[in-house]
């Protein structure tokens, strides 16, 4: 299956810039619009971008299927960890003033941490839905 | 006003196509159109979340899914009364609802009373993120959002499993022919 050229380049050519949007949407959710789950869509939209117009093979070179799976867990232990950090640290379950010396610095840790977790979840779920839809195409 | 009128007639649009290639691409649109109302009405992460969403996501997943089945609607051959009646029924509840709401903007409004004062006075000073939207999910609201993840994981999971076993026939497949 031949992909069209003008369409595989210019997605290169944006593809860094949606990446860079999705970092931007993930860490300056603290000051403006977004958070994690906005930043995981986008990212997970350049890897489904990236297998339209230049096929599935080199998607998921980019973003192996086996890691994409793992994902999906890993960013819900990220979030439910946080919690139980908060937990070991002798206050209330997702209480964050305990990650660091200075509470509202913990706030800030958490909330990070809590978006990550988020961010992590949504990129391995839209984009292995996208896989299992695709694969079951083939 | 005018965003309302264009998603009521990509709506009446959505009704009458039979191709659901076509019903796909609008229902995109409608996503978009409701992106620009969440906008208009100051709600910017909804919005982003709809056109990311509603408008990216789900049309391609949509795509793919109209690559496995018939891309054509089926005439139906029951009477469309029941389900008529029903649907008029449903909507008549949910617009004789939105009467009892306060009108829109109004800063005594039941919503605005209870704790998104104290929200809006200390969160910076208590959690140093000036974005409340962002510290009250992630934070006031944690265990909601915790909630919220997990639903997505299930979901993710769920999919995975439906559609796992013609997927690891496809590897046995890719093996074979390597081997």
């Amino acid at each position: 299956m031949t992909f069209d050229l003008i369409l595989r380049v210019g997605t290169k050519l944006i593809l860094p810039f949606i990446l860079l949007f999705a970092l931007y949407v993930q860490f300056h959710g603290d000051y403006g619009p977004g958070g994690g789950f906005q930043a995981g869509v986008i990212t997970s939209g350049m890897v489904i971008l990236l297998a339209i117009t230049c096929g599935l093979d080199l998607a998921h070179r980019i973003a192996p299927q086996a890691m994409v799976e793992k994902m999906i867990p890993l960013g819900v232990l990220l979030y439910a960890g946080t919690g139980v950090a908060g937990l070991l640290l002798g206050k209330n379950y997702l209480d964050y003033s305990v990650l660091s010396h200075d509470p509202v610095h913990g706030h800030e840790l958490g909330i990070f941490l809590v978006e990550a977790g988020v961010l992590i979840t949504v990129t391995g779920t839209m984009t292995a839905l996208f896989y299992a839809f695709v694969e079951r195409g083939r | 006003m005018a965003l309302l009128t264009l998603l009521a007639i990509v709506t009446l649009a959505i009704i009458r196509q039979r191709s659901l290639f076509g019903v796909v691409i609008l229902a995109g649109i409608y996503s978009f159109l409701m992106a620009s109302v969440m906008i208009v009405l100051d709600a910017v992460d909804v919005a982003m979340t709809e056109a990311s969403v509603g408008a990216g996501v789900s049309t391609v997943i949509l795509l793919a899914t109209l690559h496995l089945i018939k891309s054509t609607e089926m005439r139906s051959v029951r009477p469309h009364l029941l389900p008529m009646f029903v649907t008029i029924v449903t909507g008549a509840v949910l617009v004789w609802g939105t009467l009892g709401l306060p009108p829109f903007g109004t800063a005594d409004a039941p919503i605005h009373k209870h704790v998104a004062p104290r929200y809006l006075a200390d969160s910076i000073k208590e959690t140093g993120v000036p974005n409340v939207v962002t510290s009250v999910l992630a934070d006031y609201r944690g265990y909601d959002t915790l909630g919220e993840t997990t639903v997505i994981f299930t979901a993710g999971i769920g999919v995975m499993l439906l559609l796992r076993g013609s997927r690891r026939r496809g590897r046995a497949d890719e093996e074979k022919a390597k081997s």
